[in-house]
């Protein structure tokens, strides 16, 4: 009996095997030269140093590649690459030009196969990209302070205000929250499909962000389930709440962090400067929305320091990030952990204040409710001119 | 409020406190950064003391594939299969064959090609005015093709009908006028005709032999990769930098003349500058037209002439497209005075 169960598994798996042997023997049947040379390069980084341009590139095309000849604007420039010219399917190289830059000029460098092949990469604005010294790693560090933790905690100042309001007020800036929340969700995913663009086409830049997003909103949400049923506890404790908001938000700062990290190695330091400025404005309001749910607590002070902490650290890393290992492939991945991260935050919020106004015999649409969702969208809005372009 | 106990005044100064010192570490942050937001290290010589002395870029002694195509063609004239016919006229037969193929056009880059007998640019024709000319033109190629040679001919000998690939067809006229003549497909489109490859320099000889010279052969022409309309690189004779790496050696005070024609496709125009010297220019390959006493000259598409020139010095005299950017992206050379 059992022996038959098994067959029947077996069968059509080896019938299976048998046509995907066929076909890669014999070919689809229909065309098998492709018509043009199929030939992939990636350019994952350029790094500007005192003698030229460092490039670091992968072949992430079917066949093998070599690297012929390299052009910097419109001169052919000596180059060399390491370990050799030749590249298999999925190696990486370095390669090296020696060329004297211009400060602050855009430099187009091109990469040319034996095919024929052009692959493009471009030098915005020439600057020495910053080396992994203590004293950057220290000046990146300081940055993403300046934007992830400062403002957070300037935001959760405001919390004895807030203090005084009643539960309806409460709801409101609850909603609110949700708001500023949709807000960063919607601007997290856009951010991670603009650098998933940028990686390898067989990366799926876009398909990362989506996967780990959906996979982290059903992770968090699962994860909620069994702890609550573990605990027997109903709902989040309100300093969970504002945990799980700071934990989001954090990893949306990761990404705020990785643009300003990733714009200063890229040379454009005034970009930089000016997504400081704008991410330490946006961020206050993240911590007016992290204090929301304590409002019906006491919370101690090393809870807001600790909340401060979660949502304004990883900006931190995310420069050290940015500045020192950019890759768009890594940036796709933490952004799209960030909206799935956000997106359950929103969930969350959004039930507890159904059930709330349930409880209460209040319809959860209020006007006061809809005023702080909207405002919490405006404000996002319009503090984000500081940094759109 | 249900809650009575709210954060002590102390925990807010505390908080107060961290933002404080937020602020002054961002203040001094601007100050301490080594993050440069200004434009500086433009005339810092550090990055001078690379490789960048003159022209070290793209030097290659290498014998490719591509240089040896490129040096044959400086040197080497098709003076056909001579017979004379009965009324003592001289007959030259030519063999032309169109061919698909993948030519090294720099060092490491294949250009898949479509060539007159298996080289870019095709071979240098050459005859002296009044002989009769027989090219025998079979298409071996994957499209169809013609040969349209400039000069004076009866306009069905023009080229201007499509030999089918498999075809042959014979092009028979006499040779006139004298000069420097170009050839090439006239098949639409024809910009893509031509910039595959079929084209060369054709040569009539007046029927009084010119002094005798070191005669060299130069075409002009550019290889457009992507198909941008646009060329990556610019050539004589086909390869990059070709006598750049491997200087074109003369004897002090002999005689050098230089057959130049332009057939850079996507380009209006293209020039020939000659460093430290000056030479005389004759448009079309004349005598009799209005020469000029000069170190620079340009043509046109298809514009073609002859140039000569002595070098009273010994030593390395530059060459190249006095356009910079067709000269750093192949278009340049050296002659080596001896
Ligand atoms: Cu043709």
């Amino acid at each position: 009996m059992k022996g038959k169960w098994l067959i029947t598994v077996l069968i059509p798996l080896v019938l299976l095997i048998g046509v995907l042997g066929w076909v890669l023997k014999n070919g689809a049947g229909v065309e098998k030269d492709p018509a043009a040379p199929i030939e992939v390069l990636n350019i994952e980084r350029i790094k500007v140093t005192k003698i030229g341009f460092e490039l670091f590139v992968s072949n992430t095309g079917p066949k093998p590649l070599t690297i012929s000849q390299v052009m910097v604007n419109d001169s052919v420039w000596n180059f060399n690459v390491a370990p050799q010219a030749k590249l298999e399917r999925f190696d990486e190289g370095k390669v090296t030009i020696s060329y004297p830059w211009v400060e602050g000029d855009p430099h187009t460098i091109k990469l040319i196969t034996e095919n024929g092949i052009i692959t493009e990469g471009e030098v915005a604005a020439a600057t020495l990209t910053p080396e992994t010294t203590w004293s950057n790693f220290l000046n990146y560090g300081l940055i993403g302070f300046y934007v992830g933790i400062v403002p957070i905690t300037l935001g959760l100042l405001w919390y004895p205000f807030m203090k005084r309001f009643s539960r309806k007020s409460i709801n409101g800036i609850l909603a609110l929250t949700v708001g500023l929340l949709l807000f960063l969700f919607v601007g997290t995913l856009a951010d991670g499909f603009e650098i998933g663009a940028e990686a390898p086409s067989v990366f799926q830049g876009n398909m990362v962000v989506i996967i780990a997003a959906s996979l982290t909103f059903l992770l968090l949400i699962g994860f909620d389930q069994y702890q609550q049923r573990k605990q027997e506890k109903k709902g989040y404790s309100p300093f969970g709440l504002a945990l799980l908001m700071a934990t989001g938000i954090g990893l949306h700062n990761f990404g705020e962090g990785l643009a300003i990290g990733s714009s200063f190695a890229l040379g454009e330091a005034a970009l930089g400067t000016f997504l400081i400025i704008g991410f330490t404005l946006h961020n206050i309001t993240e911590g007016i929305g992290i204090a929301a749910p304590l409002l019906k607590t006491t919370p101690r002070f090393r809870d807001f320091l600790l909340l401060g902490v979660i949502a304004g650290a990883p900006a931190i890393v995310g420069t050290w990030v940015g500045g020192f290992i950019f890759s768009p492939i890594w940036g796709a991945l933490f952004l799209g952990i960030g909206a799935g991260a956000i997106l359950q935050v929103i969930y969350v919020i959004t039930k507890m204040l159904i059930e709330d106004h349930r409880k209460h015999n209040e319809e959860s649409v209020s006007w006061l409710n809809l005023s702080g969702f909207a405002i919490g969208l405006l404000i996002m809005y319009f503090t984000a001119f500081f940094v759109k372009f | 409020m249900s809650e009575e106990k709210k954060v002590s005044r102390r925990d807010i100064l505390k908080m107060g406190t961290a933002g404080a010192f937020g602020i002054a570490g961002s203040y001094y942050l601007n100050k301490m950064t080594q993050i440069p937001t200004v434009a500086q290290a433009s005339n810092d010589s550090s990055h001078k003391k690379g490789n960048h002395s003159n022209h070290a870029n793209m030097s290659d002694k290498t014998i490719t594939t591509g240089y040896k195509m490129a040096e044959r063609l400086l040197t080497e004239f098709d003076y056909g299969k001579v017979t004379k016919l009965p009324n003592g006229q001289t007959l030259r037969e030519y063999e032309v064959v169109a061919i698909d193929k993948e030519i090294e056009i720099a060092k490491g880059i294949k250009f898949p090609g479509w060539t007159y007998n298996g080289t870019i640019p095709g071979p240098t024709f050459r005859c002296t005015e009044g002989d009769l000319l027989r090219f025998n033109f079979i298409n071996e190629g994957s499209h169809p093709h013609s040969i349209h040679f400039h000069g004076i001919h009866p306009p069905e000998m023009d080229g201007l009908t499509s030999i089918y690939p498999g075809q042959r067809f014979t092009y028979e006229f006499e040779a006139k006028p004298y000069g420097l003549q170009i050839y090439h497909c006239h098949v639409l489109p024809l910009a893509r005709h031509i910039h595959k490859g079929l084209y060369g320099n054709f040569i009539i000889d007046p029927k009084k032999p010119r002094e005798p010279a070191l005669e060299l052969n130069m075409v002009m022409n550019g290889y457009d990769l992507d198909l941008d309309g646009e060329n990556e690189f610019y050539t004589v004779n086909g390869y990059a930098f070709a006598f750049m790496n491997h200087p074109i050696k003369i004897k002090k005070d002999q005689l050098v003349r230089i057959y130049l024609s332009n057939l850079t496709e996507f380009d209006l125009l293209n020039s020939f500058h000659l460093h430290a010297n000056y030479f005389t220019y004759y448009p079309t390959g004349r005598n009799d037209n209005p020469s000029q006493f000069t170190d620079t000259i340009m043509q046109c598409q298809g514009e073609r002439g002859i140039i000569e020139v002595r070098f009273p010095y010994k030593g390395i005299y530059m060459f190249h497209a006095h356009v910079s950017e067709f000269a750093e992206l192949g278009w340049m050379g050296f002659f080596e005075v001896e």
